[in-house]
């Protein structure tokens, strides 16, 4: 356990040198902020409920983007020490591959927590001093989006390892790395709302579509946030979605979290048959 | 003596490619080892397999009474690995990459920042790598191959970049380790300069080990002529070949002909000088040159490319 604490500080202290961790953050603040304040105009100035419609926004950006810091910050864990030589010294050390890589994760994932905590909770400092007023149940909400995001970003750095223990060069882990964010996070819901359309609900059936989106750790993250909450879920258009689901918040969580386990073993595994 | 490393018919194939045939050899305890060859004979892929960094396709290995491969710590821990081209992180400070370091192979991080100014980064510890230059990394890869008491050492082409009087200061400390019993495998291509400084040679040729043995070994065994360099006491030595150069002698004239330098087999050299004086030659000086590392390596490789 001391060799992946040993192996996280290292990746942490990496980061904040390289910037990592300030670009991130100050990204995604700068686009949790407008949103916000643009995200206020629908409701106007009453502002009830501005918290969730927030909560929406911030969840349909998050889709995209964390995944692809994710992507960013991991595709090259594995590969890139490879290939600039500094695998080859810190394997000859008293430390399993498994440690390496755990401590890679537990690295790079506080890098994405200290980047979500610190951008969406600039966006409610902004909202509370704009004298918004919200219940207890969007604030909820918006904790449920800052930890799910956090998760979401767990789920893709582990991909991405996947990717970096699998692939030969540098190169080949940035293009797998852009494919499967395209394939993921774009690709696959436009091809399951053009399958569903298609089909006209003849074959499939409300347990096939949950299972379908199950498959895709970003539709699992977007159920979550979408139809979690009651509150949120009236502004997301997907109340009807969400009463009908079969899928509670738990098992929605319960998957993600499988999500970072499978690949995340996964990778351990390649890696540890993999030959330098 | 007791054996660190010990190797019974390893053999490493990559498809096609045998990097590493049917080598065998035991290192003892307190002993300096040159591991040498061309470039792509076999050496990295021989510090791999002892590192346990990849498996062998054939045969046994044991460092440290252990399998290396297998993964367990306790041997790792007094082992260290000088990679050839060492790379660190480049975000990351001098100390903070050796502290790092120290603290996997549990030492504390005072030990560390000693080391550093004992490779004389000191003064750059607070500098990031990325800033170093090539000499600096290879100092301070050096300083993290001499964390934790290593009992073998492992250093591929572990002096390139090394100026001079660091090059003399790293033979220094490699030769205290091994005067403390631990076994300190070099592997290079600059032989001259492991003359006097390893107390054996293996050579590696296309993956396999093709001599075994002390400097001094090695020579009887190759019978290269040693050449003598004899300064007449009495005049210039005539133009023609002498009459006391016995059959299969060579000689050449140096310095318009007062030195006069003969290749003969080894244990023919007295008699060759007792036939000098006896023909009534004056003797001034004489310099005996062994044949050095440079012409053993190049022997032993020859002798390897004609069919035996």
């Amino acid at each position: 356990m001391r060799n992946v604490l040993v192996t996280a500080g290292r990746e942490i202290r990496a980061g904040l040198r390289n910037r990592w961790v300030l670009a991130t953050t100050l990204l995604l603040a700068a686009l949790a902020l407008t949103l916000s304040f643009l995200g206020s105009a629908p409701t106007g100035t009453v502002g009830v409920g501005a918290l969730d419609v927030v909560v929406v926004s911030l969840s349909s950006l998050t889709i995209f983007l964390v995944p692809l810091i994710a992507l960013l910050i991991s595709h090259d864990a594995i590969v890139g020490e490879m290939e600039r030589g500094t695998m080859l010294l810190l394997l000859s050390y008293p430390v399993a591959r498994w440690q390496v890589l755990l401590g890679k994760f537990l690295g790079h994932f506080a890098i994405l927590c200290i980047a979500t905590l610190l951008g969406y909770g600039a966006a409610a400092v902004a909202l509370l001093a704009m004298g918004t007023v919200a219940t207890a149940g969007s604030w909820a909400a918006f904790g449920a989006l800052i930890g799910s995001s956090a998760l979401l970003g767990a789920v893709f750095i582990a991909l991405g390892y996947l990717v970096s223990a699998l692939v030969r060069d540098r190169g080949t882990a940035a293009g797998a790395a852009i494919g499967l964010w395209l394939l993921l996070v774009l690709i696959y819901d436009m091809a399951l709302l053009g399958l569903l359309v298609l089909d006209q609900g003849r074959s499939i059936g409300g347990s096939a579509l949950d299972a379908l989106l199950l498959l895709n750790p970003a539709d699992v993250y977007r159920l979550f946030n979408l139809t979690g909450f009651d509150n949120v879920s009236m502004f997301s258009g997907m109340a009807g979605l969400s009463a009908s689901a079969a899928l509670s918040p738990p098992l929605l969580l319960a998957v993600l979290l499988a999500w970072v386990l499978v690949p995340l073993a996964a990778a351990a595994a390649a890696f540890t048959r993999r030959e330098l | 003596m007791t054996a660190t490393i010990h190797l019974s018919g390893v053999g490493k194939r990559y498809g096609a490619v045998e990097a590493v045939r049917d080598v065998s050899f035991t290192l003892p305890a307190g002993q300096s080892i040159a591991l040498v060859g061309h470039n792509g004979a076999g050496k990295t892929t021989l510090i791999k397999l002892m590192l346990g960094l990849i498996r062998p396709s054939s045969g046994s290995i044991r460092v440290l009474g252990e399998d290396p491969s297998a993964g367990a710590f306790a041997a790792r821990r007094r082992l260290s690995y000088l990679p050839e081209n060492v790379s660190f992180d480049a975000a990351l400070t001098g100390r903070e990459t050796l502290v790092f370091y120290a603290r996997l192979k549990r030492e504390p991080p005072t030990r560390a920042v000693a080391l550093l100014d004992r490779v004389g980064l000191g003064a750059a510890a607070s500098r990031r790598v990325g800033t170093y230059s090539k000499g600096m990394r290879q100092r301070l890869g050096l300083a993290q191959a001499l964390l934790g008491e290593p009992q073998v050492l492992l250093l591929d082409e572990p002096t390139t970049g090394l100026d001079p009087q660091l090059r003399q200061d790293f033979y220094d400390i490699v030769g205290e380790l091994r005067d403390r019993g631990a076994t300190v495998l070099l592997s290079s291509h600059a032989l001259t300069e492991l003359e006097g400084r390893a107390e054996r040679v293996l050579i590696m040729d296309r993956g396999s080990l093709v001599a075994d043995g002390s400097i001094e070994e090695l020579r009887r065994l190759a019978r290269l002529p040693v050449r003598l360099r004899i300064t007449s006491g009495n005049g210039a030595f005539p133009d023609q070949p002498p009459n006391w150069l016995g059959p299969g002698e060579e000689w050449r004239r140096l310095d318009s002909g007062r030195i006069a330098e003969i290749a003969c087999a080894g244990e023919a050299k007295m008699d060759l000088l007792r036939r000098i004086t006896e023909s009534g030659g004056s003797i001034a000086d004489l310099d005996i040159i062994p044949p050095t590392l440079d012409e053993l390596y190049a022997h032993f490789l020859r002798s390897q490319e004609k069919p035996a």
